[in-house]
């Protein structure tokens, strides 16, 4: 075996970085041995049930329990009156402001918690539900935001009455949350003023909501003795829930012990605390059982966090050859009844100031206005929770009507604009300092494969006969990896990343992290990681997360933050244990530690190959041999602070074909491009791009969670609710571009959100783009058959030969 | 998503399935895949004191042919439906019908009887039944009657059937080889309801429509029958001109019920597209059956 043959042998058996092997997770989910909350069953554990309202916006009059406290096997109806002496009635929301826990005299949207019914089984709860009588007086509901504001409006939240300032500076009305401004506002009107060229657009991005596996539940058992409570949960930040807790329940944070196990998907929904995880603690503090609270799939859709809900004016002005000189947005920011965002403090809304996407815009300006609504709070869903794909969207949007109101073809303006590889670090003027992309290759590259110009003719053909096609383009750029701890925090908890490795005197080893698997992968990913920086194959590094009492603090797992910071952290803690390992083979090998050169899975001296020692020989001597005045054992503990954001990219394509006489839309093509830097997994990336795809598709095609105007939720049941099975899923073609990240420690951008962020704005530009040659510059999501025939019809496209 | 307590019966006869349902009153009720009724007693809005499962009544299963007729024990899962080499041979319409619905898994439980007798509009059998002129036998401790597909249907959930009796047996006819047939269904994904659908059976005579069933799916509170776009069809020769008159005929006589898939102008609009497309595809299997 020559040289190169048996590093690259032993490249191969590390299984490190850039190795598609296959998923670590999958043995056990595909066998059914996952162990999800609901999996979670102790000895005398009850079970919780919610009485929840049926009303938008509604007084409570009175509420009694009697009924349900008298039938056998209830244990206990708690109501706000319960909770009030424990001052948990109400709690803070990671947003700044506060909710209600059980209803406070008034409900404000459908489905709020009333009542927290616990009894010996899940039957009987239920049946208890029934029996709890609650006389409401109902209110006018405000379902459209647009008159949350109104002089004469309902007052939504009465707790709030004379507080002129929120969270985030002055409130203009009673139903007003915040302002949000970032900009230069004087020079972006300016260029407007004068722009040769300018475009305006309503853009609605409706509510929706994500579908992972388990709803979200927990499992509360206090143990009287000890003072200690453990807590099973579905979170996506567990740490971040016991620190909640401990907060909430003046319990030492040491004596709360929160676990995530598997939770079956999280996509933002299960970043926040809900009343009923709160509920179920303190039912279990005060009847001293464990108890069980698990929402079923109506509550989930209808009283778990929601996403997106913007509805957002963008304007775009430009020169003569279609160069953006300047953008605007407005955005009605619809939060529902509580603000219960969980973005990062300083971030009311999120980072959507990333509105500017992959292009050179000189002048920006944002105002989000976030109001109140008789709906559920939220905000937060789904896979990506700072508002990323809003920003995103609106831009990606935007672009495509500049293109039409000046004749220019879609791809074409996309390139006359984007932000050039020599540009960066680019400083973008809503305050960001993107980090690396190759935004033009990636988009040349995805047109070739493509044929993008025999798209466009067969286009041109198919218009003449009246056939409907549409070409959607989205070359998109994402800020993920929250974040540096200057400007991100959470509760006021920075948002670092950890993990803690320690190698075994048998040479494997076992990594801890604070972030949070629900589907990314990170048994996988992290161990390629580790193998790679510490020479130990990835099938002997076992990586565990979600206990709170063994992992590191973390701040969790959205927001594509995992690589970025945790991913980091296991780099940089791999490094620390080289470092040492490298120490102690010089002592091995009687050298000085300059004289040592790092290969693969050994250091060896320089140019005497022969004279080397392997990690796994080091990891032994690290247990009976370390030099004098160096400690016995190898582990690492990295806390690591990330420098700037990282900011993935990509060029999709999508065509579509549409039934004239359906209204419905078919996928002929999806052609996904990404760059996230370095690729850490080529199969996982592509495991994240088609999960994220097609959730793109399913919320540009059918996912809505409308209201009507007495503040009803209509279709909050999987009768209704899209979810697409694999028959309609489109096929994704995938492909990428490597621009690594220069600040992160292995070149490694996000990419768990990119394919949603990025396929929504793809989905979205190919239908409206089928519909442009009849003037047609924007159509609000989701396209469900019925409202695209009703395009159809109105424009007189459906006229048969 | 939990129902309340109810009793469960396990009958081994059609016998002791009929005192059962005697005995127990109105708060009972027939239990064949579940498919339809236990989601409605998850979501509590049918809260029967008394299950009794017709699944271990050996009377209720099997599909024979009976001279002309076929003779379908309302048991018979769709799966069995899609699966009979004698339906796939003498009423390949019901076969084809079946894979429409729903998904696999619920396919694997739901019954065909279930699927009538439950009365719900959105259901696909119902008018297919119609357009077959399928024969329902109905039986009580009493006796049985039988009661044609076109005189079952009164309103959503409201069917010519008493609460004592069972759906003991569904009688379709064989189709004759020159029949054309065609079910156009328009669903948003696998294992959705129709948002519309049309169901159609046609004979020819040298080329001139002889004879001509066009029935109608979710686009009203019972499966509706468009006699008028069948009278306008019969003694003609369908041409294209004809197709949209009939399409036209049949809007008339729609009244969806309002939904996120839909409103009343669109799935009545649907119903027309998918009339048009049965149509189509039903005189084209005529003409090659020829
Ligand atoms: C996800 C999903 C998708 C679906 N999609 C479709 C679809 O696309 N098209 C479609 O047609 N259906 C659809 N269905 C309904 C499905 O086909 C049901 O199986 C069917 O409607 C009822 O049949 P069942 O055997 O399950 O009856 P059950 O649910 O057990 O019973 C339904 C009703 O009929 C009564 N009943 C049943 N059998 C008899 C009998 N022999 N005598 C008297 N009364 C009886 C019962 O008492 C009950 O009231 C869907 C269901 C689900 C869950």
């Amino acid at each position: 075996m020559g040289i190169l043959e048996d590093q690259q042998a032993r490249i191969d058996q590390l299984g490190g970085i850039g190795c598609g092997r296959k998923r670590k997770e999958d043995a056990r989910f595909i066998q059914g041995k996952g162990n999800y909350v609901d999996d979670v069953k102790l000895p005398g554990m009850l079970h919780a049930d919610f009485v929840r309202s049926p009303y938008g916006h509604a007084r409570i009059k009175s509420i009694d329990t009697s009924k349900a406290l008298a039938l056998p096997g209830v244990r206990a109806v708690l109501t706000a009156k319960d909770l009030a002496p424990l001052k948990l009635h109400w709690m803070p929301t990671l947003a700044g402001d506060v909710q209600a826990v059980l209803a406070d005299e008034k409900v404000g949207f459908q489905y709020q918690e009333v009542a927290f019914v616990v009894a010996d089984d899940r039957y009987i709860a239920a049946d208890a539900v029934d029996l709890v009588k609650v006389e409401y007086e109902e209110l006018p509901s405000i379902t459209d935001p647009f008159h949350s504001m109104d002089p004469d409006a309902p007052v939504i939240r009465p707790d709030l009455d004379g507080k002129d300032t929120g969270a985030h500076g002055k409130r203009k009305h009673y139903n007003h949350i915040f302002t949000w401004e970032v900009g230069d506002k004087a020079e972006t009107d300016r260029v407007f003023e004068t722009a040769p060229v300018t475009v305006k657009e309503q853009i609605w991005y409706p509510r929706n909501h994500g579908m992972p596996l388990e709803t979200c539940g927990s499992v509360a058992s206090f143990d009287k003795v000890n003072g200690e409570l453990k807590v099973w949960v579905t979170s996506q930040a567990p740490h971040v829930v016991r620190t909640v807790v401990s907060l909430l329940s003046g319990l030492d944070e040491s004596k709360v012990h929160v676990v995530a196990p598997d939770i079956g998907g999280g996509f933002g929904v299960k970043v926040g605390v809900y009343p009923g995880y709160v509920c179920s603690i303190v039912a279990s503090i005060v009847l001293g059982k464990p108890v069980k609270w698990i929402e079923d799939r109506v509550e989930h859709l209808a009283a778990t966090a929601f996403g997106r809900d913007y509805h957002m004016t963008g304007e775009l002005a430009a020169d003569a050859d279609g160069r953006i000189q300047a953008a605007r947005f407005y955005v009605l920011a619809d939060h529902g009844a509580f603000d219960s965002c969980a973005d990062p403090t300083k971030w009311p809304a999120g980072f959507f100031n990333i509105c500017t996407g992959s292009y050179d815009i000189k002048a920006a300006h944002v105002t989000v206005d976030g109001v109140y609504t008789n709906k559920t709070p939220g905000g937060v869903s789904y896979r990506c929770s700072f508002r990323v794909t809003e920003g995103s969207y609106v831009i990606e949007r935007m672009i495509d009507v500049l293109a039409q109101k000046m004749g220019l073809d879609k791809a074409e303006i996309r390139l006359r604009n984007f932000i050039k590889p020599e540009q960066f670090p680019y400083q973008s003027a809503l305050g960001w300092e993107y980090d690396s992309g190759s935004y033009e290759a990636g988009l040349r590259k995805v047109m070739e494969v493509c044929d993008y110009a025999a798209l466009r003719r067969e286009q041109e053909e198919k218009r003449k006969r009246g056939e409907l096609m549409g070409i959607g383009l989205s070359t998109f750029t994402e800020i993920v990896g929250a974040g540096p701890t200057k400007i991100c925090d959470i509760l006021g908890v920075g948002m670092f990343d950890s993990c803690e490795i320690r190698i075994h005197p048998t040479g494997s080893a076992i990594a801890r992290f604070g972030t949070k698997d629900q589907g990314q992968s990170h048994r996988t990913t992290y161990a390629q990681i580790l193998a790679t920086e510490v020479g130990i194959p990835s099938e002997s590094i076992m990586i565990e997360e979600g206990d709170t009492d063994t992992a590191p603090y973390g701040l969790g797992t959205y927001g594509s933050r995992s690589t970025p910071t945790a991913g980091a952290a296991a780099a940089r803690a791999g490094r620390k244990i080289r470092a040492k390992a490298q120490k102690i083979a010089a002592h091995l090998l009687e050298v000085a530690e300059d004289d040592l050169e790092w290969d693969i899975d050994r250091f060896v001296v320089k140019g005497v190959p022969d004279q080397a020692k392997t990690m796994k020989e080091i990891a032994w001597a690290a247990y009976n041999r370390t030099p004098p005045g160096l400690e016995p054992g190898l582990e690492a503990v990295e806390y690591y602070d990330p420098p700037n954001m990282t900011y993935p990219s990509g060029a999709y394509l999508c065509v579509v074909d549409i039934d004239r006489h359906t209204g419905e839309v078919k996928v002929r093509r999806f052609y996904a491009l990404d760059d996230c830097g370095t690729r850490i997994n080529p199969m996982v990336i592509d495991g994240q791009i088609h999960g994220g795809l097609t959730e793109a598709f399913a919320v540009a095609m059918g996912q809505e969670l409308p209201y009507d105007k007495a503040g009803n939720l209509l279709g909050a049941s999987l009768l209704d609710y899209f979810v697409p099975t694999a028959v309609e899923t489109p096929r994704y073609e995938t492909d990428f571009t490597v621009t690594p990240s220069p600040h992160h420690p292995i070149g490694a951008k996000g990419v768990g959100e990119s394919p949603h962020v990025g396929g929504v704005s793809a989905f979205s530009n190919a239908v409206i783009d089928a519909f442009a040659h009849a003037g047609v510059t924007h159509l609000n999501m989701p396209y469900k058959s019925s409202t695209v025939w009703k395009t159809i019809h109105t424009l007189n496209l459906d006229q048969r030969a | 998503m939990i129902p309340p307590s109810f009793a469960y019966r396990a009958p081994a006869s059609l016998k002791e399935a009929l005192a059962l349902i005697d005995e127990s009153g109105d708060d009972a009720k027939f239990l064949a895949g579940g498919h339809s009724l236990l989601p409605m007693m998850k979501f509590r809005v049918s809260e029967p004191a008394v299950l009794i499962d017709l699944g271990g009544v050996p009377e209720l299963q099997g599909i024979r042919e009976a001279g002309d007729r076929i003779h379908i024990g309302p048991m018979s899962t769709e799966n069995e439906i899609i699966g009979s080499a004698l339906l796939q041979q003498k009423c390949p319409l019901l076969p084809e019908v079946a894979r429409w619905i729903a998904d696999p898994q619920v396919r694997n439980r739901g019954t065909i009887g279930g699927d009538v007798a439950h009365g719900d509009p959105a259901n696909d059998h119902p008018a297919v039944m119609l357009a077959l002129e399928a024969d329902f036998v109905l039986r009580s401790s009493q006796g049985e009657r039988v009661v044609p597909a076109n005189e079952f249907y009164f309103g959503t959930y409201f069917t010519a059937m008493e609460a004592n009796e069972v759906l003991a047996e569904i009688r379709v006819p064989v189709l004759g080889p020159g029949t054309g047939y065609a079910y156009k269904k328009l669903k948003r994904k696998t294992g959705d309801f129709a948002i519309a659908a049309a169901c159609v059976l046609l004979t020819l005579d040298r080329g001139i429509c002889k004879r001509i069933a066009i029935t109608l799916t979710n686009v009203g509170p019972t499966p509706l029958r468009a006699s008028a776009a069948e009278q306008a069809l019969t003694g003609k020769a369908i041409d294209d001109a004809a197709v949209e008159n009939a399409a036209q005929l049949a809007m008339q006589i729609c009244d969806p019920a309002e939904d996120l898939r839909g409103d009343k102008e669109y799935k009545t609009h649907m119903a027309g597209e998918m009339v048009r497309r049965a149509i189509r595809q039903a005189l084209e299997r005529a003409k090659e059956a020829k």
